[in-house]
């Protein structure tokens, strides 16, 4: 079985790259291909990568509070480079408002403090190419 | 940390001399504490950080804090703030005053500080990589103020080495960063004698996950290599660490969380004392600021919290703090309503005033279990020193990721407890609720702020004198290029109104820029 292959973005001016490691860790001890792009990519550097890599799944970390900025324009790009069918995911500091409105433009579920990697993990899973 | 016992003995401490190890709160090694009577003589302060939207919305929370009963300021800046870009910067979209307030000039500090008056107040600022350049906002508003810099007091965090180990917040690199660091301290020390120049913090090397030895040991080790660097700059050592400040986090294990205070009190007043030379006894005291785990809040049944922050608030207490920060319950959410923010304050109001915590000083003092657990933290941090020496120190550490890889090990390693439930988190991994309730208000900012700061910000550049701002700049970057101490041209800059953005980029055309070494996961 070909193994799931997924970018795991810092966007936005935060630091913060605790869970993003975490995550990366996570991911790659349950089989997956992880690559990380390390702190404050822009959002032309990451859907690049996501191109270049042929991901199926871009997970996106941000906990500055510009998540209703960046995520739209991520996943705008993802689909202008024909990356139509790859699952958009990501995690932070993300009200559930924000969450939701994230999900009625297409973009997959945001996770926050307290949730399990392996959620994230299962996720994935379910979730990954709907291609 | 691993435990091989439950119950505590005399042998367990056997070897603790009371005089050498202990004293009296007051006395060397301030084991107990960094006065004769803490919080009888006065209590601790309660500052909590706060920041949002443009300077004029931090302000009125300042005001409200301050009606409130709270005792000091602490500015919370917005990212772009933090990491040296205008408002206006393209890196700055979507990000302007979200995290903390958006600062980009003196106009803004003086928005921010409008009807409070300097002079009386103590303000904590949370800015790193260009302390140097809000610190001389600071100190322009104040003279505006008419108040007396030799009247300030106040800190500015100004730590570049955990940026780069744990916060990442950084815009030079190292060398550079550490001279600005000095800069300051110098000038602080000559002009703004109340004034904390830099704040260590281990607060954020917690916050990234590394285990309770680690941020001691990390802070402390971060606090001999400015020791170090301001030495080699010719200061003489009682002249400046009477001033050091430290910055602690309070995290969840609750008796290693008083031993680490308490030992870090020890580890210092000892290296300071035998290793620098110090002679002067307050040149040996550590003081230092806590605020309750960030992330020990979960956004699972948030209002669970509020008991969380309190317990951790207790063991800055017990620990002996100086100054404390209690998060709002709704952090992991938003960032904290003006309700929220009021809990936290009135949650430190309630340890000063209605449990007796003011009727002895370090009460667990000589108790078996904190004795030991003390003697265990000195130990592991002196391991860990023993370590970074034979790495080649601080910096080459960083070079070598040996510290961002220590922190994301402990970090992997907590998340994987909390999954096996090796360690139990209320709501989270157990006494989970099927419906989550979710009722917390969420604390918003106005889009819209953006634009308008941005609009603030042109208008200010047609208004100022160019010439002037230009000169002043020219002037910095020369200087920047010599020895020279950079804090009086800073100071002109800022006062000429040319904004942060446009101060770090004359110093980033001299110094570069950092470029973290590239981490293995």
């Amino acid at each position: 079985m070909k193994r799931i292959r997924v970018l795991l973005a810092k966007a936005g001016l935060d630091g913060h790259d605790r869970g993003v490691k975490v995550i990366a860790r996570a991911l790659r001890d349950a089989g997956m291909e992880v690559i990380y792009t390390g702190l404050r990519q822009s959002v032309n550097a990451i859907v690049r990568s996501a191109v270049q890599e042929d991901v199926d799944v871009v997970a996106v970390s941000i906990l500055s509070g510009a998540h209703m900025t960046l995520f739209p324009k991520i996943w705008k790009g993802l689909k202008r480079y024909g990356k139509r069918d790859v699952l958009l995911t990501g995690g932070g500091i993300i009200p559930r408002q924000d969450q939701e409105r994230l999900a009625k433009l297409g973009i997959g579920r945001m996770f926050g403090p307290g949730d399990s990697t392996q959620e994230i993990v299962r996720y994935i899973h379910k979730n990954k190419n709907r291609r | 940390m691993k435990k091989d016992k439950i119950c505590y003995l005399p042998s367990d401490v056997s070897g603790l001399r009371y005089a050498r190890d202990l004293a009296r709160p007051g006395q060397f090694p301030f084991t107990r504490g960094i006065y004769p009577n803490m919080y009888a003589g006065k209590l601790w302060t309660m500052r909590e950080f706060s920041g949002f939207g443009l300077a004029r919305d931090t302000n009125k929370r300042f005001h409200f804090l301050l009606n409130s009963g709270q005792t000091g300021l602490s500015v919370a800046f917005d990212l772009p703030t933090l990491m040296g870009f205008d408002s206006d910067h393209p890196k700055a979209v979507g990000e302007v005053g979200l995290g903390g307030v958006a600062i980009d000039s003196l106009e803004d500090i003086e928005e921010l500080f409008n009807g409070i008056p300097l002079a009386k107040v103590s303000t904590s600022m949370t800015i790193n990589a260009p302390a140097a350049i809000i610190f001389a906002m600071y100190l322009a508003c104040a003279r505006k103020q008419r108040a007396k810099l030799a009247q300030l007091n106040g800190t500015i965090q100004n730590d570049i080495l955990k940026e780069y180990m744990a916060q990442k917040e950084w815009i030079f690199p190292p060398r550079p960063s550490l001279r600005l660091i000095v800069d300051t301290v110098r000038f602080a020390t000559r002009y703004v004698p109340k004034w904390n120049a830099i704040s260590i913090s281990g607060y954020h090397i917690r916050e990234a996950g590394s285990t309770a030895v680690q941020e001691l040991a990390f802070t402390l080790a971060n606090g001999f290599t400015y020791v170090e660097e301001i030495l080699r700059a010719g200061l003489k050592i009682d002249r400046f660490a009477p001033r050091l400040s430290f910055f602690f986090n309070a995290h969840q294990n609750f008796f290693e969380e008083i031993a680490k205070f308490r030992a870090a009190r020890r580890i210092w007043a000892r290296h300071l004392r035998y290793r620098y030379q110090a002679r002067d006894p307050k040149s040996w005291r550590m003081r230092f600021h806590v605020q309750t785990a960030g992330c020990s809040l979960m956004a699972q049944q948030p209002e669970n919290n509020i008991a969380r922050t309190a317990y951790e608030a207790l063991s800055a207490v017990l620990g002996g703090a100086q100054s404390l920060h209690t998060n709002g319950y709704d952090e992991p959410l938003c960032l904290p309503t003006h309700e929220s923010a009021q809990i936290a304050l009135r949650t430190q109001q309630i340890l000063a005033h209605e449990l007796g915590l003011k009727e002895a000083v370090d009460p667990l003092g000589g108790s078996y279990y904190m004795e030991r657990l003390t003697n265990q933290m000195e130990e592991m941090a002196e391991s860990y020193f023993r370590k970074i020496r034979s790495l080649g120190g601080v910096l080459k550490g960083l070079e070598e990721n040996f510290f961002q890889r220590e922190i994301a090990n402990a970090a992997y390693q907590y998340q994987k407890e909390v999954e096996a439930k090796e360690r139990i988190i209320v709501g989270v991994n157990e006494y989970v609720n099927k419906e989550e309730l979710w009722r917390v208000p969420i604390f918003k900012i106005d889009p819209r702020r953006e634009r308008e700061q941005k609009v603030r910000l042109k208008r200010l550049r047609k208004r100022r004198s160019s010439n002037r701002v230009r000169k002043s700049l020219d002037q910095l970057k020369r200087k920047a290029a010599t020895e020279e101490n950079l804090m009086p041209h800073i100071l002109d800059s800022v006062e000429a109104y040319a904004t942060i953005g446009e101060i770090v980029d004359s110093l980033k055309e001299v110094f570069g820029e950092y470029q973290e070494p590239p981490s293995a996961l």
